[in-house]
Order: C-alpha cells, then sequence, then structure tokens
C-alpha cells in the first residue's frame, strides 16, 4: 500500500500544490489500492483507471500551465452512482438504469471537476438511495472494511466504504434520512449533511426531493469541510437552493473549539433499542465536551419521536412520484416490448422487473399515502408532524447552540440480518431523520468503539438551518480530543484489509 | 384487523405500473400492512391548527428570466431511448388518449 | 357500440336545461419553456427542442420562468380574477408516454388567479361567464401513432413520440358553470371562446392559434330536466379546436344527451372526443375508471407570493381591453350595435384601427375592410387578418382615391394587384396604369363621341330630362375603360348638352 492513500485530502492537496507528487501519481496510488481491496469491499459500481489517469493529467496539466488551483485539486473522490456523470454510467444503483450514460453532469460533479478533484468511479449505494445497509443495490452488497461480514450503512455505503478502506480519501453522498450520517458513522468516519439549500439536487437522482441532501465524507473533519465548501453555494438550476454565502466551514474546522458553546443532549434519543456500547460512547463524548469547556444540558424534544413515521410517509409519497418516470420509454431498461404489448403493459413490466423489493415497497407505500381518501390520514399529517418537529428544533435552538445524539442506535449489523424486516431497518435512520425533516445542518464524527464489538460509533452533532460552520467546529473539537487520547484516528484501529496480489 | 386489503394492495400495483405476480403481492401485502400500522402514528399527534410543511424551508418567488438556453441535440437526446424512429422515442402502442 | 341518437336541438331544450363548463388550455408565447431554456417555436425538427429536464431525465430540476408568471397575472387580471397571495405547485401523477415525468406540474387546491369574469355579447345579449381558477401548469410532447388507420391512436402498431411541446408553459381558464343560457348555450360557448382569444391576444401573451394547437378548450356539458333543481352528469368533450367546433361541440352533445336521457338511460361521467369531420363527439375513457392524481405540493419549485406591488405594476402595463376598445371604436366610428358586431365578427377591429391611424376615415376604412376586402378573404378561406395586404397599404389606397387619382372601381383594381403580391399600392397602380383620366382634353373627346354615338339619349337631356345623362355616364366610363373620373364627366355632359 503506497503511503500516499493514508495521507488526509488537505495534505495530498498541499503535496500536489507543491509539486511533491503530482495527480497521476496520486491517482495510480489510489487505483492501485481500489485494485487491491475493492474485491472484498466493494465500494465501488464502476472505475475506470483510463479516465481517472486521463483527468489526473489534465489537472497536472493546468497546474503547469499556471492556472490557480484549489486546495483539493488532484484529490482522488469516490462519487456515489447517484449524480450523474457524462463520462462514466450512472444508474443509482438500480438494474433500471444498468449502462445509462447521461448527457449532462451534476452540478456538483462540474464542481468537482472545476475544483479539479478527480473522480476515482462511482460508488455502490441502496437502489435509489432507500436504505441504511447498501444490501439494496440491484448490483452487490459493500462490506464494511472494519468487519467484511457487516453493513457499511447506507444509502451512501459504497462511499463510506471506499473512504473507510483507504480507497479515496473523499467521497460525495447523499443523505435524506441518514444516508450520510448513519454510513460514517457505522465505518468510523466523518460525514456531513449540509443545511437542506446549501447544497445543490440538480443531476442527483431524485428520492425524495424535499429532504435529499448531498454532503461530504472524508477521514476527518477538516477534510469534509474543504469538500463540503468545494461543492457548496447556490445553483440557478436548483430553486430550492439558498442563494447566500456558504457558511464557513473550513474556518470552522480549524478553529475546533467548544469553550462557552451551549450543547444539548437529545433526551428522547436514548434508552430502549440503544446498543450498550452505543450510549457508553455516546456519553464519554457529552463529557468529553463538557471538559472542553461547552456548557451541556438535556433537552427534550417531545415530537422527534413522530419523525420516523412521519419520514416513512414524506419520503415514500415524494418517490413515488420522482420514480414514475422510469417507465421504459425514453431512457433505462425496457421489458416485454414485443410488438404486441401496450405502452401501459411495458411500462408495469419494465417496473416490475427493473426495480428491487425495497423501492417497490416505497413506491407502493407512497402511492397509498397521497391517494384520495388516505391522503390527509397519512400525507398530511405527516406535513403537520414536520412543522412540530421544526418547532422542537426552534425551541432547543432558543436553549442551545448544537444539539447532540448517538448517530446511529447500533453499530454495523451483519449483512443479511434485517434484509427482509423493513421496520427493523428503518430503525436505523431514528436519530438522524429529524434534521432531514427540519432541513438542519449535522454532523457524524467517530466518537470510539463499542465495547461488545469493536465497531465504532458515531457522534451526531445538530445545528440550525445555515449552522454547518457550528457543526464542523464541534466536530473538529470532539476529533482533536479524541485523536489525542487515541493516538491517531479512530481508523487506525481498524483491522488491516487484505490487498490482493496485482 | 388490517391497514390495507390485498385488493388494495393490487390497486396500487396498477395504480404505481408494477405488474406484480401473485406471491410478491401477498408478500408485499403483508408488508405494506406491518408499515402503515407503524406509520400510522402520526395520527396520535394532535395536529389542530398546526400548519402542514411541504418545504424544509420557507424560499419563496424563485424565479429564472425568460432566456432560450442550448438544447440537447437529437442524438443526444435519444441516445438513451430503448428504441428510435424517426428522430422520435419509439414507444409501444398507447391504449387510450389521457382521460 | 350503435351510433347514439340524437333528439332535436328545440326539442332537446323544451326538455332539459343545459348546465355549460369550459376550460381553455392557452400556450403562453415566451421565449423559454416553463422551467427549463429550451426554445418554444412552432413547427421545429422533432426532438430538438429538449433537454434534461423537459425530458425527465433523471436528477433534473424545475425552474419556474418569471414571464410566464407574469403572464398568466396579466391573464387573471384581464379576466377580473384575484391574485392570489401564496399559492404553490402542484404533482399531478398519471403515467402517459408524452408526459416525460409522468406527472404534470400544475396547481391543485391553490391556482395563482381566482374569482373572476368576462362578460359576452350573443344576439344583443349580455351574459357575465364566472371565472372559477386560472392556474399554471406545463404541456406535453405530441405522439405521431403509427400503423393504424389515419394516425389515430386506436389500432396504432407503435408510437412516435417528439417533445419539443413538452414543458411549453400552459394556463388554464376554467370557468364556473354557465346557467341559464337556454337555447344560446351553443353561441354562449362560441362568444366566450371568442371573447377569450380576444383578451389573451391584445395581452399579447399568446399567439392563441386554436389551429396550431396554442389555445384548446375542454367542454363540458350536462342537462337538467325541466323543473330538476339538481344538475346532470355531465361529460368532458376534449380535442375542440376552432371557435366554430366549440358551438358544434355544445350542440351535438345536447342532442345526444338529450336522446339518452329521454330513452331513459343516463349519461355516464366520461372524457368524450371531438370529431372535426361528423361535428360529433365520442366517448373516450369513462372517468369511473378512476383517475386518482394524487396531487401533492410539488418539492422541486418553491412557494409563490407575488407582492402587491408587482400585481399592481402588472396592472398598470394592462392594454385596452377588447371590451372597452370596442365600446370606444363604437362611439368613434359612429356604428350600430349591428355594425359593430359584424365587424367584431370578422375579426376587423384592430385593421379598421390600424387603418384609421394611417390616415384614412373610420367609414371608408371599414368599407374597404367589411366589403372589399372581407370578400376576398372568404374567396380565398382565410381570415382577414392573414390576407396579403396592410392597414397602411389600404390606407394608402383611400388617400388616392380622395386625391381624386383613383376611383372606387380603379381602387378595387389596385387591391387585387396588391393582394396578387404585384406590390405596394403605389407599384401596382403604376405596373398597371391605372390612373382616372383627368385629362379634360382626353375626356372631352370621348364624350363628343359618346353623345355621337348616343344621340337620341342625347336629344332626351337637351329637353331636360337630366336623369338620362346617367347612361352618357356610363358609355363614358365603358369608353375610357373606367379610367374616367365619372363626376366630371358628368358635369362635362350636361355642360356640352346645355342641361347644367
Amino acid at each position: 500500500m503506497s503511503e500516499l492513500v493514508k495521507k488526509t485530502a488537505a495534505e495530498l492537496g498541499s503535496l500536489i500544490a507543491s509539486g511533491e507528487t503530482s495527480a497521476a501519481e496520486v491517482a495510480r496510488a489510489h487505483l492501485d489500492r481500489v485494485a487491491a481491496v475493492d474485491g472484498d469491499v466493494r465500494a465501488f459500481l464502476h472505475v475506470d483507471g483510463e479516465t481517472v489517469l486521463a483527468q489526473a493529467r489534465k489537472v497536472d496539466e493546468r497546474r503547469a500551465a499556471g492556472e490557480e488551483l484549489g486546495p483539493l485539486a488532484g484529490v482522488p473522490i469516490a462519487h456515489k452512482d447517484v449524480f450523474t456523470t457524462t463520462d462514466m454510467p450512472t444508474t443509482a444503483g438500480s438494474r433500471i438504469l444498468e449502462g445509462w450514460r447521461p448527457p449532462y453532469d451534476a452540478t456538483i460533479t462540474a464542481r468537482l471537476r472545476k475544483a479539479g478533484l478527480v473522480i476515482l468511479g462511482k460508488t455502490n449505494m441502496d437502489e435509489f438511495a432507500m436504505g441504511s445497509s447498501t444490501e439494496n443495490s440491484a448490483y452487490h452488497p459493500t462490506h464494511n472494511p472494519w468487519d467484511l461480514s457487516r453493513i457499511p450503512g447506507g444509502s451512501s455505503g459504497g462511499s463510506s466504504a471506499a473512504v473507510a478502506a483507504y480507497e479515496a480519501p473523499l467521497a460525495t453522498g447523499t443523505d435524506t434520512g441518514g444516508s450520510i450520517r448513519q454510513p460514517a458513522a457505522v465505518t468510523g468516519i466523518v460525514g456531513a449533511k449540509p443545511t437542506y439549500g446549501g447544497s445543490t439536487r440538480y443531476g442527483i437522482i431524485a428520492f425524495a426531493s424535499s429532504l435529499d441532501t448531498p454532503g461530504p465524507f472524508a477521514r476527518n473533519v477538516l477534510d469534509a469541510a474543504l469538500l463540503h465548501e468545494a461543492f457548496s453555494g447556490h445553483d440557478p438550476m436548483d430553486s430550492t437552493s439558498i442563494d447566500k454565502p456558504v457558511p464557513p466551514v473550513v474556518e470552522a474546522a480549524r478553529r475546533a473549539d467548544v469553550a462557552g458553546l451551549r450543547v444539548g443532549v437529545v433526551k428522547e434519543f436514548a434508552g430502549d433499542g440503544y446498543q450498550p456500547g452505543v450510549t457508553a460512547r455516546f456519553n464519554e463524548a457529552v463529557e468529553l465536551l463538557e471538559s472542553l469547556g461547552a456548557k451541556v444540558v438535556e433537552v427534550s424534544c417531545p415530537n422527534f419521536s413522530y419523525a420516523l413515521p412521519a419520514y416513512y410517509l414524506i419520503a415514500p409519497s415524494e418517490c413515488s412520484s420522482n420514480l414514475a418516470r422510469f417507465d421504459a420509454m425514453r431512457f433505462g431498461l425496457r421489458v416485454g416490448d414485443d410488438g404486441g404489448r401496450s405502452a401501459e403493459e411495458v411500462m408495469a413490466l419494465t417496473r416490475a422487473e427493473g426495480f428491487g423489493p425495497e423501492v417497490k415497497r416505497r413506491i407502493m407505500l407512497g402511492t397509498y399515502a397521497l391517494s384520495s381518501g388516505y391522503y390527509d390520514a397519512y400525507y398530511g399529517k405527516a406535513q403537520q408532524v414536520r412543522t412540530l418537529i421544526a418547532r422542537d428544533f426552534d425551541a432547543a435552538f432558543g436553549q442551545v447552540d448544537v444539539l447532540v445524539s448517538p448517530t446511529t442506535p447500533t453499530t454495523a449489523f451483519p449483512i443479511g440480518e434485517r434484509a427482509d424486516d423493513p421496520m427493523a431497518m428503518y430503525l436505523a435512520d431514528l436519530c438522524t431523520i429529524p434534521a432531514n425533516l427540519a432541513g438542519n445542518a449535522a454532523i457524524s464524527v467517530p466518537c470510539g468503539l463499542a465495547d461488545e464489538d469493536g465497531l465504532p460509533v458515531g457522534l451526531q452533532i445538530m445545528a440550525p438551518v445555515l449552522g454547518d460552520d457550528r457543526v464542523y467546529r464541534v466536530g473538529a473539537a470532539v476529533e482533536r480530543a479524541l485523536e489525542d487520547r487515541w493516538g491517531g484516528p479512530l481508523l487506525g484501529k481498524a483491522p488491516e484489509l487484505a490487498e490482493a496480489a496485482k | 384487523m388490517s391497514a390495507i386489503t390485498r385488493d388494495e394492495v393490487v390497486h396500487l400495483a396498477r395504480l404505481s405500473r408494477l405488474a406484480l405476480g401473485d406471491d410478491e403481492l401477498d408478500h408485499l401485502a403483508a408488508q405494506l400492512d406491518q408499515i402503515i400500522s407503524a406509520v400510522a402514528r402520526v395520527q396520535e399527534v394532535a395536529a389542530e391548527d398546526i400548519p402542514p410543511t411541504s418545504h424544509a424551508l420557507p424560499l419563496t418567488n424563485v424565479y429564472r428570466p425568460d432566456e432560450v438556453r442550448p438544447s440537447l441535440t437529437p442524438e443526444q437526446a435519444l441516445a438513451g431511448a430503448p428504441a428510435a424512429e424517426d428522430q422520435r422515442f419509439r414507444v409501444p402502442r398507447i391504449l387510450d388518449e389521457e382521460a | 357500440m350503435s351510433t347514439p341518437t340524437v333528439m332535436k336541438f328545440d326539442e332537446a331544450l323544451a326538455k332539459f336545461e343545459p348546465v355549460l363548463g369550459i376550460e381553455t388550455h392557452i400556450e403562453l408565447g415566451t421565449a423559454s419553456k416553463m422551467f427549463c431554456g429550451c426554445a418554444t417555436g412552432f413547427g421545429a425538427e422533432p426532438n430538438t427542442q429538449v433537454c434534461p429536464v423537459c425530458l425527465g431525465l433523471p436528477g433534473s430540476l424545475p425552474v419556474t420562468n418569471h414571464a410566464a408568471i407574469e403572464g398568466i397575472i396579466k391573464i387573471g387580471l384581464a379576466l377580473n380574477c384575484e391574485i392570489v397571495e401564496w399559492c404553490r405547485f402542484a404533482r399531478k401523477n398519471y403515467f402517459y408516454p408524452d408526459m416525460p415525468k409522468n406527472y404534470q406540474i400544475s396547481q391543485y387546491d391553490e391556482p395563482l388567479c381566482v374569482d373572476g369574469h368576462l362578460e359576452v355579447e350573443v344576439e344583443g345579449e349580455t351574459y357575465r361567464i364566472e371565472i372559477e381558477r386560472v392556474h399554471m401548469e406545463e404541456d406535453t410532447g405530441k405522439s405521431l401513432h403509427v400503423g393504424g388507420a389515419t394516425g389515430r391512436i386506436q389500432g396504432a402498431l407503435h408510437s412516435l413520440v417528439d417533445y419539443n411541446r413538452a414543458g411549453i408553459p400552459l394556463v388554464e381558464i376554467v370557468t364556473k358553470p354557465i346557467t341559464a343560457t337556454e337555447d344560446k348555450a351553443p353561441l354562449v360557448a362560441r362568444a366566450y371562446a371568442t371573447e377569450l382569444r380576444e383578451l389573451v391576444r391584445s395581452l399579447g401573451v399568446s399567439d392563441v392559434r386554436m389551429e396550431q394547437g396554442s389555445m384548446r378548450c375542454d367542454v363540458n356539458v350536462s342537462l337538467m330536466p325541466r323543473g330538476a333543481s339538481e344538475w346532470g352528469t355531465r361529460t368532458e368533450t376534449k380535442n375542440v379546436n376552432s371557435l366554430r367546433s366549440v358551438e358544434r361541440a355544445v350542440r351535438s352533445e345536447i342532442e345526444r344527451q338529450a336522446a339518452v336521457l329521454d330513452a331513459g338511460g343516463t349519461i355516464v361521467q366520461e372524457t368524450r372526443h371531438f370529431h372535426e369531420d361528423s361535428g360529433t363527439t365520442t366517448s373516450g375513457r369513462s372517468k369511473e375508471e378512476a383517475q386518482d392524481y394524487r396531487y401533492f405540493p410539488e418539492p422541486d419549485l418553491v412557494p409563490m407570493a407575488p407582492s402587491r406591488a408587482w400585481v399592481e405594476e402588472l396592472r398598470a402595463t394592462l392594454p385596452e381591453l377588447p371590451a372597452a376598445r370596442r365600446r370606444r371604436v363604437q362611439g368613434e366610428w359612429g356604428l350600430s350595435d349591428l355594425e359593430l358586431r359584424d365587424v367584431v365578427n370578422a375579426g376587423a377591429v384592430d385593421l379598421i384601427e390600424d387603418t384609421v391611424k394611417a390616415g384614412a376615415d373610420a367609414a371608408t376604412a371599414r368599407k374597404w375592410w367589411m366589403n372589399e376586402l372581407s370578400r376576398r378573404a372568404t374567396e380565398q378561406g382565410v381570415e382577414l387578418a392573414e390576407l396579403a395586404i396592410t392597414p397602411a397599404q389600404v390606407a394608402r389606397i383611400q388617400a388616392m382615391v380622395d386625391a381624386g387619382e383613383l376611383n372606387d372601381k380603379l381602387a378595387r383594381q389596385v387591391f387585387e394587384g396588391v393582394l396578387a403580391g404585384e406590390g405596394a399600392p403605389d407599384e401596382v397602380v403604376a405596373a398597371r396604369g391605372l390612373k382616372v383620366v383627368s385629362d379634360e382634353g382626353a375626356l372631352s373627346a370621348i364624350i363628343d363621341q359618346v353623345i355621337a354615338d348616343n344621340a337620341a339619349v342625347a336629344d332626351k337631356v337637351r329637353s331636360g330630362k337630366v336623369a338620362a345623362a346617367g347612361a352618357l355616364v356610363g358609355a363614358v366610363m365603358k369608353a375610357s375603360r373606367g379610367q374616367a373620373d365619372a363626376g366630371r364627366a358628368r358635369e362635362l355632359i350636361l355642360e356640352k348638352l346645355g342641361a347644367s
């Protein structure tokens, strides 16, 4: 394994900028690492070495031509397969889009290219981002680098696994109910969900439009902040994009202090259903914050207990509509067009074959919730719950600057354990969903290993809308203190992956 | 009592354009019943006078100027089409005009 | 299916009272589409005005066209609507191959404009049509059905879809139920569509061409038995694409429904299709098959909250609306109600007004457009405005008449030349050598010859029967091939015959 793959993104950026190494060399080191470990981890759906090296060489040429490049120029990134890319297939983990080559780049894809990031490949995901384990990928499951028999979280599990396995220092994800934070937590890395509207959705294959939020994965808070800054900001192609400056997340990550900050512990996110090791590490993190000078209080958000049911009405409702376009007419899979069948029949056959069980479940559930006669009792009520959750946040942020909770109630569970038990699977998002419903900023940072299984535990930090800098500031402070205690990043405790011979 | 009948599941499958077999319908009916019973908890919330929230943020009036931007070429537009003919998307016969 | 029998219109009206409702879709003439930057031109090569957004490709997102919202607010204001302070787009979910996302971005329970009205006149009577709502949505693509008979959907083997039209801004205008129109129902429906078209055209927000589909009407009709108090079941007739068809569709549905009801049958709530050729409707999909559109607020677009200042700004830009304009020109031009109606029905208000602006007086401008040019338009089978002549050219021809350079007969020849593409009026006059003979010598010689050839008539005039001079004038005009100034010829004849 090349030492380059252990470097942080910030370090790689400066090594490339100073000419000590080149983007091409860094890309090659990461391609080698992918070749060596991805046979076991299976983080990627698509990697094309030639395309990667061409991008890297272009960055080196731009630099040679004197172009002023950002701090991440030449740094490799794993890109979730939900973002459209013109030079790589985009499938959203679904059979229905197998081999699809979009005619346009997502805004974030374009921004990554502009900043000189080198897109290593497209990462695996739960089909259409629906799931918490990446087992719902139509192609294959992804394995947690800490324990290959366990899930890497989801839906952005390919991205979290790639970063945790040193296949890439950075990755993109999307977070609709926790799909960045939960995978980050269970793989021992950092994952942030920006404020809704702070990072553009244009070119992200939609799951639930009012919740979907793209965000960064990295092995440390500063790297995540650098990536956050590189792809965030107003996009005129997304009507829900916020036309305001990006909060100063990089500065906040460097500042990394919590003295005088008021921290609220969400009372509702504890107790039954929380793994003891998760609770123990979380409590220690809270004590740590107090020792760093934060004022910690307990805060009650009574309506958070309704967040999960509300989410499982709102997200499926929006998805049932968003996924209607996958109909075998303009792009993607077409099944059963034998010249005799009608368009309607071909649509239904294609969708039945092209979508996996979880996607079908959610489409059916959403169709139900929006149907005349049920709308008020389900979708309508869920929208009212959404209002109540936002009010709980408002009240809480009247008392404290940030809220904290465990990111997810358990550590990584074994592959297959919850695969056909949707209700058990949905519990993985229990603590992360409120921030999606209210649009808040949130982050997950590693806070230790659970005693009972030795697997990573995540600390979730939530801040108000456009308070992204606060979550980075607190996250970086926790990270610094814990790394001092551990003598390095948590990931250093992960078992070495066997490298396949070349 | 079930939250959802099998007939309703069949109806939902038709509305959703999913050609599901009997086994799949049975399996889904049981799971949907369980999920709907669970999510029905939202109805416990006393929500008199609570306005619904459809958007995460209270933005309004986002418009773009009426300016023409480049379209795709027909080749790009049709590149991903399952079937094309005469520079158009070829689709199976359509049963009826939209009512 | 047996051909439905029909009841005679008068008989139907004696037994039933019709209730109408009209939904009109109008494509706005913005440069770019409703939610993306694609061009909107009519008649472009297939799939050349499409992008990820209007093709509904995965990942694409809509952004609302500001000019389209201005356009709909102007229409709402012109229809005396209230412009709401806050509203949202909604998704209307249904699967159909010409609709790229399989949902239409529309508005549901929060339309942008509500509670308006439009007054229309039929045979001297004014009907106030109440407007329920005006909302914004997007158009669909267009399918070409291959393999069946005459491009019909029935029997086609497959279809070819062009998405150029998908995403063009569409305004839907919905009336409240229109009652108490009695036997005028078909005419009221037509008058409403006509007035709406004029109104929207005057705003300059759409070309409202029914033959190109930029204005389309769906007509709801129900019948209520005389003496009953509850409305009957309605049908919705789609595909009504000319003003005449609006009238015919209403009439045909009244006749059909009356026959069904009279025979003890019931009306099925359904969509019907209008056929231009037969003037009748046929059954489409039954509404009982339950379209459940599962409307919900469009999460990809933020709410619209038009400020009162903006609305007032737009109100101030409204032009003089057709009704007010008609009242004004009626006064200015001194028209009777009947004359005004003829001018309006001929679509000549603009043309006459522009001709007057170009220097002609109102009476002669109206005369040319309503007589000579209307006749020629009818011959050519086109609208008056489509004739190859401009109001300025009409004014120029009249100016030559006023100057005595042309008489009416010659002027008609100039019209003919201009319409035939021979050039501007002066060019036609020059090329055809059309000048009134005002050379006294030449005229005098012609008159002398005519007097000599018609001695008997000349004697009558000499003996005081001045009226007989008309025959001599006619002969002079004939001899001069119409180029003589008839008035001057008459003066000279009387002078020469000592009868002046």
